[in-house]
């Protein structure tokens, strides 16, 4: 059940992606273009889907368990730090570059795009690098100083 | 400031964000996870046992959805113009970005704002600012 859960939620992110126009990079920099002929579309894109999560994660912090009796895996850190706002600047000069964020970039790359498809390989190598040094990172941590 | 009114589409953008509203919440109320995009591809990348499954179906929805899509109405052609040296460096930048910075537009965008999480609402504002200032500089400055 899981599953098929994660299946379709995965299909209708992705149909909204479509329906939105954000699973094209070029609407996107049309929104992240001030200066140019700026299409405010994403911002109601990000208003209509803020407007349904507010009400659903107001339920769900309510809850221990989800409907499905799932434990609740919900962030619970607060912490503003360095690698949140750096992390967070980098990935949007990509966004800024390509007008692709992963999941639009998984929606084009369904949709038989080869560009698509050079992005997400990127993207996984540059969730790879990272996976590298943060496993290099906490060994470091690890070792007695 | 001009608003480009040919290419502004209200109704259509709430619409599939309303679309993605039902999705994150589908996935929280049901699964009690948060839907972030990089993070549930990411974890793919450090498998853990009965812990892989579910994330290679919200990755095969998400790819599946054009196809879906498809089934009932004409599929919209995205446009990329950045070409493959561009779309590799940004992907590298998404890619390792979202890692360390735990989240993209659908985590801490989406779901993280829906919490009123503060530490979401920095993220987002760092990485709006940050592709505010790119596309300036690329469009503007350098004339890309």
């Amino acid at each position: 059940m899981t599953i098929f859960i994660s299946l379709l939620s995965g299909l209708v992110f992705g149909l909204g992606l479509i329906v939105s126009g954000m699973a094209n990079p070029a609407k996107v920099l049309g929104f992240l273009d001030l200066a140019g002929p700026w299409d405010p579309s994403l911002a109601f894109v990000m208003g209509g889907a803020i407007a349904v999560g507010t009400v659903a994660f107001a339920v769900a912090r309510k809850r221990t368990v989800s409907f499905l009796g799932l434990s609740m895996k919900l962030p619970s850190s607060n912490r503003i730090d360095r690698r949140l706002v750096i992390g967070s600047a980098v990935f949007g000069i990509g966004w800024g570059i390509a007008g692709f964020c992963p999941g639009p970039a998984l929606v084009a790359l369904g949709m038989g795009e080869a560009k698509a498809l050079a992005f997400v390989l990127a993207m996984l190598a540059g969730m790879g690098i990272f996976e590298v040094l943060e496993g290099r990172a906490l060994r470091r941590r690890a070792q007695p100083a | 400031m001009t608003i480009a009114w040919n290419a502004f589409t209200p109704w259509h953008a709430a619409l599939g964000g309303v679309c993605i509203g039902i999705a994150a919440a589908m996935f929280v109320l049901l699964n009690g996870r948060i839907a972030g995009i990089s993070g549930i591809l990411g974890g793919l990348l450090r498998p853990v046992r009965r812990d892989i499954a579910w994330r290679v179906a919200f990755v095969a929805g998400l790819v599946g959805s054009p196809f879906v899509h498809a089934l009932f109405a004409v599929l919209p052609a995205p446009r990329i113009d950045a070409g493959y040296a561009a779309l590799v460096a940004a992907g590298l930048l998404v890619g390792a970005g979202t890692r360390y910075g735990s989240g993209c537009t659908s985590g801490h965008g989406v779901c993280g704002l829906s919490r009123l999480s503060p530490r979401s609402l920095a993220a987002t504002a760092a990485f709006m600012g940050a592709g505010f200032a790119t596309v300036y500089v690329a469009r503007h400055l350098l004339g890309a």
